[in-house]
């Protein structure tokens, strides 16, 4: 039985891009009818023509010349080209998941929202960082509402941080913070980003501190691991290593991600988390779309 | 020599790492009024880690970036007000655009010395805001002289003032000083500058070194105050200039004043601890150095023999789980050791 799957386009060919192809190949529900970035000697155009995906170096050009090419688009370029594509993008009626930093479409963390956002047109994946550990503080504020601040310290590699993510940065940063306060409910909420050039590279690693005056630390390690064990679904290589454990009202958690490998080796399970996000809301979206 | 030396003074923020964030607003009161009197140029004001870092991970200073900073801000007549900050730690939106509004004239951006495009946001936003910006690459001994050009000329594309080494192990000599200096001398067309620390003693030798090589900047602090083994002292480096015939505008008897003053808030003497020296020798980032001291106790091992090894193996802030690593390898190449001895002994 040949199995109908949606079309989905790719915009930016670096390091997110290249990595969402991979994962889009393996999909049941999916498959890439463009891959478009700008420059026609990069590196990502020249494996995805091996894998024999339709490419251009038209970006956002090859989605408007031929409207029919896909009916989801990722975009993986960076924040400032993402206000320049989302318009285009909503009068053709695509349904966009941004992975910038950009902030136009509704904040998507699966397993807080994915069922609200499947009504959206345009939905923005946070971040790598805001991937990992929103659903994590979402549980902590589920057993703690009185939780008084949180912060959270995001180590990735060097050689994971693409130019995009590079130029971004401050927008990363801030946007992480922001989605902590709107999606998990954290009432203050902090967030550091260190890139680590250290070789070999080391695998992306999360501490999250919650203040919570008594914490009840049996009924946290339950409702952590129930919600590990959801976004483990998605994201294979989503390990809690450490906690939780309190030092009076300071209370730590930390999460390593692996990577599958796709583009980057495992260290990179940054790019490997919002990926899994962003794949499993393009799925959720076709199979919605297959069903009608 | 002509007079085109910017002595940037430090105190009220790599000072504060020796203070464990805990600057008060009595303190920076106090020293930045000496700072006017004594005619500095600039002065850094902020967490030991800049602005937005006050955080769990690194301390929580006593009061917000803002407070410090509109608090020597009153002080101040002809001496600018600074900051600093690394990416990733705070934000233009959150910390920046406050701190500018509270009227800093002056913003250092910093980053570790290979990642230099992560400051084009920072530094970007703050030139267009008409603020005079720097460049600083942090661990600046980890790289060539080459590597370092390429990243510096990375920030003045941005449109940063000036670039700074910064020795954050204080692990270079002073011909390494005179290499990447005049390398940078060479290769930009902005200011270079320097920012030493003490761990091998070199404080002062190496901005001296930094000046003869065509360093234009030298980061201070009064009474070498700062994180570890301390910073180039301030009152001493001007008092070398002097006898270097270098002019400074600066009232030395005042600089001295003010470093009196800071002995008094002083925890403890700003000393080389063996620690201290074991980081700098070792090239490793001296916040190592409670974990080292600690798993060393677990392991029983020297904690000076940890810091070497970590220095070995190249690694950087933010490894610190790899000093488990490195304790647990220690160990087992100890035991090695003394079975081997045994069988000799029996021999």
């Amino acid at each position: 039985m040949k199995t109908k799957r949606v079309k989905v386009g790719i915009i930016g060919t670096g390091n997110i891009g290249s990595d969402l192809l991979k994962k889009v190949l393996r999909s049941h529900y999916l498959e890439c009818g463009i891959f478009t970035g700008q420059n026609p000697d990069s590196e990502g155009i020249k494996r995805a023509k091996k894998l024999g995906v339709t490419t251009s170096f038209t970006s956002i050009k090859a989605i408007t010349e031929n409207p029919d090419s896909c009916d989801i688009v990722f975009d993986a370029t960076n924040a400032e080209s993402h206000l320049k594509h989302a318009p285009i993008l909503k009068k053709m009626g695509k349904f966009v998941i941004d992975l910038t930093p950009s902030r136009i479409g509704k904040m998507c963390v699966p397993v807080i929202n994915m069922t609200e956002c499947l009504n959206e047109q345009n939905i923005n994946m946070v971040t790598c960082g805001g991937q990992v550990t929103i659903p994590i503080i979402s549980a902590i504020m589920s057993v703690h509402p009185n939780t008084k601040y949180v912060e959270i310290v995001g180590s990735i590699a060097s050689k994971s941080a693409g130019i995009g993510t590079r130029n971004n940065i401050d927008k990363y940063t801030q946007t992480t913070k922001d989605a902590i306060e709107m999606l998990a409910k954290a009432p203050l909420a902090k967030a550091i980003i260190i890139l680590n050039p250290a070789d070999p590279p080391i695998t992306m690693h999360n501490t999250i501190y919650a203040q919570i005056d008594n914490p009840n630390l049996d009924l946290l390690k339950k409702a952590i691991d129930v919600t590990a064990k959801k976004v483990k679904q998605y994201v294979p290589g989503y390990h809690v290593v450490v906690g939780p454990i309190a030092d009076n009202d300071k209370v730590t958690i930390m999460i390593e991600v692996r990577g599958a490998g796709d583009f980057l080796p495992a260290y990179a399970g940054n790019l490997d988390v919002i990926n899994a996000a962003a794949i499993t809301a393009a799925e959720a979206y076709a199979q919605k779309k297959l069903l009608v | 020599m002509e007079n085109n030396l910017l002595i940037v003074d430090s105190t009220l923020r790599d000072g504060s790492h020796a203070l464990g964030h805990q600057l008060s607003a009595e303190i920076i009161t106090t020293y930045a009024r000496g700072a006017e009197e004594a005619r500095l140029p600039l002065i850094i004001v902020g967490h030991g880690n800049g602005l937005g870092a006050s955080s769990l991970q690194l301390g929580i200073s006593l009061l917000p970036d803002k407070e410090m900073l509109l608090t020597a801000k009153k002080q101040l007549k002809k001496t600018k007000l600074g900051a600093f900050m690394i990416p990733g730690f705070g934000t233009i939106k959150n910390d920046l655009q406050p701190a500018i509004k509270i009227g800093i004239e002056v913003l250092m951006v910093a980053s570790h010395c290979t990642e230099a495009n992560i400051t084009k946001e920072h530094i970007m936003y703050a030139t267009s805001t008409g603020i005079e910006t720097y460049g600083v690459l942090m661990m600046s001994h980890m790289i060539s002289a080459e590597e370092l050009l390429q990243q510096a000329l990375y920030m003045q594309s941005y449109g940063a003032k000036g670039v700074l080494l910064m020795d954050s192990a204080g692990a270079y000599l002073p011909e390494d000083v005179t290499k990447k200096v005049s390398t940078l001398v060479k290769g930009l067309k902005i200011a270079v500058g320097f920012h030493a620390h003490n761990n091998l003693g070199m404080a002062i030798a190496n901005s001296v070194a930094a000046v003869k090589a065509g360093a234009t900047i030298i980061d201070t602090t009064s009474r070498g105050l700062g994180a570890g083994a301390g910073n180039c002292q301030l009152e001493v480096f001007v008092a070398v200039m002097e006898k270097m015939g270098i002019k400074t505008e600066l009232n030395l008897y005042k600089l001295m004043d003010n470093s009196e003053y800071i002995a008094t808030i002083m925890k403890k003497p700003q000393e080389i601890s063996s620690i201290g020296l074991t980081s700098g020798l070792a090239g490793v980032f001296s916040g190592f150095a409670p974990h080292a001291l600690k798993h060393a106790k677990t392991f029983n091992l020297d904690p000076r023999d940890i810091l070497m090894e970590l220095g070995r193996r190249k690694v950087i802030a933010g490894q610190e789980d790899i000093i488990i690593d490195v304790a647990v390898y220690l160990k087992n190449k100890n035991d090695i050791k003394e079975t081997t001895d045994e069988i000799e002994a029996l021999l």
